[in-house]
C-alpha cells in the first residue's frame, strides 16, 4: 500500500507487480504434481500407466489455465497463491477419489451391501469442472466485492432458507443435510457458509460502532443493546436449532466459530470473544445433553478402539490405526489400506488415506496448504482498504480454517467427529463448488486490496504549496 | 481493524498447529502402537501378501505357502505334517492371527523384521517383490516322529532336550489339530477353527502340553529331592542308609505315608529309594530338608520360572506356601508342585550334563531371504543345580533305576541308559486316572545328547498299574534312540 502512494508523480508506466507469472509458475506445478500422483497410484494398482491419465492431466490443466487466464483479465492484482493452492488441492483429491475407485475391497462392500459400485472420479471431475466455472463466474460478474454488501439482508434470508431446507428432505446417513432433487443431491450448508458470510460482514461494517461502543458495563464485560444485538442473536439461533434438527454438528461448530470471530473483528472488543465463547458454549451443552447422536460421537472420540469392540462405529479406530500405519513416509499411493474404513472413505475420511499413502510428511504437507489458503486469506483481510472487504475475507478465511479443524481434527481423533468434508479433497460435488466460489470472492478482495489506488489528480498548485512554520 | 485480525490469524495458526502436532502424535509417536495393534487388519494383510518365510527341521521346511489370491490375502499358509509339528509351529492364520513360532518370529518370516531393512531396500531398488526369511529350529525330525507316533492316540506330550547345549529335539503334543485346517479366512477354516476350541473339544487339541500343561510330577520329582539331599550334604553316600522309618508318618499328623506295594523302604540308601521309588524316604527327606531348601533347589532346576524358547513355556510351580505335610508330599510330586514336561526334561538334562542346567531353545538361527545368517542362538547355561560330582552320583543312582528298577523298559542295549519313572495321582480322592511319567537321558561317546520327559495322561486301560515304567518309558526310549541314531550319522 506504501508503495502505490509513492508512485503518483513517475513517470515509470510499471505498477507494482501484479504476480500473475508467479501465478503461473505455481499453476505448473499445481497441475504436474496430482498427474504424477496419478501415474504414481495407477503404476502401484496395476502395474501400467493408469488409461485416464492424459484426459485426467489435460482436463486439469484446462481448468487451471481457464481459471488463470480469467484472474489475469479480470483480477490482474488478485493473490498468486490462492488460484494454484486450490488447484492442487484438487487435483490431489481427484487422484485420492480415482485411487479409492480401484478399491476391490470397498466395491466388494457395495456389493455385500446390494448396491451397485459406482466410481465417483469422472463426477468429481465434473464438479470440479463446475467449481471453476462458478469461480469464473463469480470473477466476472462480480465487479466488485462491495457490491455483495447491498444483500446483506438477502443473503441473511436467503442464508436462512439454505439451512430449512433440507429438513423437508428425507435424512441419509442420520444427517439431514441435503437437499434431493431425483438423482442428484445438494448439500445447501457449503453453500450458506458463504453466504451468512456476506450477512455478518454486511450487518457488523453498519453496526460495528453501535455494538462496540453503546453498550452498558456490566461485571467487566460490555453488553450491546438488545436491538444491536437483535438480529444476529436470531441469526444465530436459528442456525443453531435447524442445525440440531439436522443432526449435523460440524456446519453447527463452523457457524459458531464464524460469529464468534466476525464479531470480534468488527468490534475490536475482547468482552465479545467471553461472550460468544459463553454462548457457543451454552449451544453445545445444550445440544449434546439431548442429543443421543451427539453423546454417541464423544463416545467413540473418546474411545475409538473400545467402541469398535463393542460393536460401534469403528471408522475413528480404522482411522487412526491407517494413519499409524503410514507412519512417517507412508504406504505410497495405491499401497495402503485405507479402504478398511469402508464408509465414507472417499468423502469424511479421505484425510486417513493422505495419512497411509503419503505418511506424516504427506499430510503435513497438506495442512500446512490448507494453513497457507487461509494465511493468504487473511492477509487479503488485512491489505484490504473497507471494512466489508476485511470482514468478508477473514470471515471466509476463518470459515475455511474452521472447517478444515473440525474435519481434519476428526478424523484425526484430536475433537470429535463431526461429519464434514475436507475442502477441495473430499468426493462431494456441493463441497468442491462451494469452495471454489469461496477462493473467487477471496481472489476478488484481494485484487481489490492490492490494486494500486488511482492516481490523484496533479494539481497544478501542488509545488507552490508551502508549509509555514512559525 | 488490524489488531483484532492479527489475532485472529494467530488463532488460525493455532488450529493448523494443533492440526500438526496431533499428526505428528498419531503419526511419529504412537505410530508402531497403532500399526501393530491388535484389530489393525494391516498386519495380516501384510503378513499374506507375499509367500511366508518357512520353519525348517533338518534342512527342510516344515511349512510352505499357497497362492489364495483374495482380496485381502494373496497367499495362505500350508502345514506338512502339521499335527506332528503343531506344538513347535504353532499356526498362521488370515483369520485367526498367529501363535507360537508363527507369531514370535512373524517379522522375519513376512520379512519385515527391522534386521531385513537392507534386503528389503535392495529389493525395493531392484523391483523385487519382498521375501521372508525362514526360521531354523534345533528340531531333530526323527526324534519328534518317534515321539508323536510313540504317543499315538493317548493323550500326553513328549519334550526333548540335548543336554549339552539346551537344544530342544522333540516336542509333542497329543490330541493335536492340523494348523492348515485353519489358515484360510473361509467359512470351512472357521467351522474347523470353532470345533477346536476348549468349548468344542473337550480335549483342547490346540494346547500345546509339552510347554503349557503343568501335571503333578509325581515320582520323577524324586529326582529334585535326591538332588536336594545331595547339594545339602545331608547324605554324602548313595549307598550308605538314610535312617528312614517305614511306615513314615507325616509331620504334624497321623497320617502315614503309603509306599507303592511291598517294596524295601526301610533304612533303604538312596540308590535303592530311587531305584524302587520309596515315598517314605523322600517325603521324609522332604520333610527334613525343609521347605526352603527344596523350594531353593527346584528353582535351580527352573522352577517357578516361565522360559522363552523363545515360545513361552510356563512356569512351573514349587509353591511357597505350604504346611510340613504339603512340603513332605510335594517332595514326592504329589501336593501342589506342578511341572511341565519341559521343565522335567531339564531335570533329567540338567543331571546328565553334570550338573549344568542349559537354557532350552528352539530356534537355532533366523535367516535371511538372501540365506545369510541374521541372528544365531548360541546356548547358554541357565544355573548350576548341582556340583559335577554330585551330578554323577545322581547319575549312577538313575542309571540303576533303568538297570534293576521300575524303568527297565527304557533300556537300550549297549547304551548307558538313566531315568525315572513316575505315577501321579489326582483327582478328588484319587478318583481320575493317574498320568504316567517317564524321564531319562542316553549317554553316548560325547556327554549325553539327549534327555527326555514323557507323560501321558490317565489311560483307562491300565488302570491298576500305569506306572510310568509300562505306559511312558517305551516312548522316551524311542525318542532316545532316534537321538544318537542321528549322533551316529553325523
Amino acid at each position: 500500500m506504501s508503495s502505490s502512494t509513492t508512485n503518483t508523480t513517475t513517470i515509470s508506466t510499471a505498477g507494482p507487480p501484479s504476480r500473475r507469472n508467479t501465478e503461473l509458475a505455481m499453476l505448473v506445478f499445481a497441475v504436474i504434481i496430482p498427474v504424477f500422483a496419478y501415474a504414481n497410484a495407477g503404476l502401484a494398482l496395476s502395474d501400467e500407466m493408469p488409461s485416464g491419465m492424459l484426459s485426467y492431466g489435460l482436463g486439469l490443466g484446462l481448468l487451471a489455465a481457464v481459471g488463470h487466464l480469467v484472474v489475469r483479465k479480470f483480477a490482474p492484482y488478485a493473490d498468486p497463491l490462492l488460484l494454484p493452492i486450490a488447484t492442487l488441492l484438487n487435483g490431489l483429491g481427484l487422484v485420492l477419489i480415482w485411487r479409492l475407485d480401484q478399491s476391490r475391497r470397498l466395491a466388494q462392500r457395495a456389493k455385500d451391501a446390494g448396491m451397485a459400485f459406482a466410481p465417483s472420479a469422472p463426477n468429481q471431475l465434473i464438479y470440479s469442472a463446475l467449481g471453476v466455472a462458478l469461480f469464473v463466474g463469480v470473477l466476472i460478474l462480480l465487479k466488485d466485492h462491495r457490491i455483495l454488501q447491498r444483500y446483506t439482508y438477502i443473503s441473511m434470508v436467503v442464508a436462512l432458507i439454505l439451512l430449512i431446507l433440507p429438513m423437508f428432505f428425507p435424512a441419509r446417513f442420520g444427517a439431514r443435510i441435503w437437499i434431493t432433487l431425483g438423482s442428484f443431491s445438494i448439500q445447501p450448508g457449503e453453500f450458506a457458509k458463504i453466504i451468512i458470510a456476506v450477512f455478518f460482514s454486511g450487518y457488523l461494517m453498519v453496526k460495528r460502532d453501535a455494538l462496540a461502543l453503546a453498550s452498558r458495563r456490566f461485571m467487566g464485560l460490555y453488553l450491546p443493546r438488545g436491538r444491536d444485538l437483535g438480529p444476529i442473536l436470531v441469526v444465530w439461533g436459528m442456525s443453531i436449532l435447524i442445525l440440531v434438527f439436522e443432526t449435523d454438528l460440524g456446519t453447527s461448530l463452523l457457524f459458531f466459530g464464524l460469529f464468534v470471530v466476525m464479531l470480534y473483528v468488527a468490534t475490536e472488543r475482547t468482552s465479545w470473544i467471553v461472550f460468544g465463547l459463553l454462548m457457543s458454549a451454552a449451544g453445545a451443552v445444550g445440544v449434546a445433553t439431548f442429543e443421543p447422536h451427539v453423546q454417541s460421537r464423544v463416545d467413540a472420540w473418546l474411545q475409538p478402539f473400545e467402541v469398535a469392540k463393542n460393536g460401534g462405529s469403528d471408522q475413528i479406530a480404522q482411522a487412526l490405526m491407517a494413519f499409524g500405519s503410514g507412519g512417517v513416509f507412508g504406504t505410497g499411493l495405491g499401497q495402503g489400506n485405507s479402504d478398511l474404513i469402508g464408509f465414507a472413505a472417499n468423502s469424511d475420511f479421505i484425510l486417513a488415506t493422505v495419512g497411509e499413502e503419503l505418511g506424516l510428511a504427506g499430510t503435513m504437507g497438506l495442512l500446512l496448504l490448507y494453513g497457507l489458503i487461509v494465511e493468504r486469506g487473511v492477509r487479503t483481510a488485512l491489505a484490504a482498504r473497507d471494512p466489508f472487504g476485511k470482514l468478508l475475507a477473514i470471515g471466509l478465511s476463518a470459515a475455511f480454517a474452521i472447517q478444515v479443524f473440525v474435519v481434519a481434527g476428526g478424523v484425526m481423533g484430536l475433537i470429535p467427529l463431526t461429519g464434514m468434508t475436507m475442502p477441495f479433497i473430499a468426493q462431494g460435488g456441493s463441497s468442491v463448488i462451494a469452495n471454489w466460489a469461496l477462493v473467487a470472492i477471496l481472489i476478488k478482495v484481494s485484487d481489490t486490496a492490492r490494486r494500486p489506488a488511482p492516481a490523484p489528480a496533479p494539481t497544478t498548485d501542488a509545488e507552490m504549496t508551502q508549509v509555514v512554520r512559525p | 481493524m488490524n489488531k483484532p485480525l492479527r489475532r485472529i490469524a494467530i488463532f488460525c495458526g493455532l488450529l493448523v498447529l494443533a492440526l500438526l502436532v496431533r499428526d505428528n502424535w498419531i503419526q511419529y509417536v504412537q505410530a508402531d502402537e497403532l500399526k501393530n495393534r491388535d484389530g489393525n487388519h494391516r498386519v495380516l494383510i501384510a503378513r499374506y501378501s507375499q509367500p511366508r518365510g518357512n520353519i525348517i527341521v533338518d534342512g527342510q521346511p516344515i511349512t510352505g505357502s499357497a497362492e489364495t489370491n483374495g482380496i485381502d490375502f494373496k497367499y495362505k499358509r500350508t502345514y506338512k505334517d502339521g499335527p506332528m509339528w503343531a506344538p513347535v509351529t504353532g499356526y498362521a492364520s488370515q483369520a485367526y492371527d498367529a501363535n507360537q513360532i508363527e507369531k514370535i518370529e512373524d517379522g522375519i518370516l513376512t520379512g519385515n523384521d527391522d534386521r531385513l531393512f537392507f534386503n528389503r531396500t535392495i529389493d525395493m531398488i531392484t523391483g523385487k517383490k519382498q521375501k521372508g526369511g525362514d526360521v531354523i529350529t534345533t528340531l531333530n525330525r526323527k526324534a519328534q516322529e518317534a515321539a508323536f507316533k510313540g504317543l499315538g492316540d493317548k493323550k500326553g506330550a513328549v519334550a526333548a532336550l540335548d543336554p549339552r547345549t539346551g537344544k530342544i529335539l522333540a516336542l509333542a503334543s497329543t490330541p493335536s489339530y492340523d494348523p492348515s485346517k485353519i489358515a484360510g479366512a473361509t467359512s470351512k477354516d472357521k467351522e474347523a477353527w470353532i470345533g477346536l476350541q476348549p468349548k468344542k473339544a473337550k480335549d483342547d487339541p490346540m494346547l500345546n502340553r509339552a510347554l503349557r500343561q503343568t501335571y503333578p510330577p509325581g515320582s520323577t520329582f524324586k529326582v529334585v529331592t535326591a538332588a536336594a539331599a545331595l547339594e545339602n550334604g545331608k547324605y554324602a553316600d548313595i549307598d550308605g542308609p538314610t535312617n528312614s522309618p517305614d511306615p513314615w508318618k507325616l509331620p504334624l499328623s497321623t497320617q502315614p505315608l503309603p509306599n507303592e506295594g511291598d517294596i524295601p523302604c526301610k533304612n533303604a540308601s538312596l540308590r535303592q529309594a530311587l531305584r524302587y521309588s520309596c515315598n517314605t524316604v523322600f517325603g521324609k527327606l522332604g520333610d527334613d530338608l525343609g521347605k526352603e531348601e527344596m523350594r531353593k533347589e527346584a528353582e535351580k532346576f527352573g522352577f517357578n520360572e516361565t522360559i522363552d524358547t523363545p515360545v513361552r513355556a510356563y512356569s512351573s510351580v514349587y509353591p511357597e506356601d505350604m504346611d510340613r505335610p504339603g512340603n513332605a508330599m510335594s517332595a514326592i510330586g504329589q501336593f501342589d508342585n506342578r511341572a511341565t514336561p519341559l521343565q522335567m526334561a531339564m531335570v533329567a538334562a540338567a543331571v546328565a550334563n553334570d550338573g549344568k542346567l542349559m537354557k532350552p531353545y528352539m530356534v537355532d538361527s533366523l535367516r535371511a531371504p538372501n540365506l545369510n545368517t541374521i541372528e544365531q542362538t548360541d546356548p547358554e547355561q541357565m544355573s548350576q543345580p548341582l556340583s559335577s560330582e554330585n551330578a554323577q552320583k545322581l547319575q549312577s543312582m538313575m542309571e540303576t533305576v533303568v538297570k534293576e528298577g521300575t524303568g527297565t523298559s527304557a533300556q537300550i542295549p549297549d547304551v548307558t541308559v538313566g531315568g525315572k519313572t513316575g505315577t501321579a495321582q489326582h483327582g478328588v480322592a484319587n478318583s481320575k486316572n493317574p498320568y504316567a511319567w517317564f524321564i531319562s537321558y542316553a549317554k553316548g561317546d560325547d556327554g549325553s545328547p539327549v534327555a527326555v520327559a514323557v507323560v501321558i495322561e490317565g489311560s483307562n486301560t491300565l488302570r491298576g498299574d500305569i506306572a510310568g515304567g509300562r505306559l511312558a518309558a517305551p516312548i522316551a526310549k524311542g525318542v532316545m534312540q532316534a537321538v544318537l541314531e542321528t549322533e551316529r550319522d553325523k
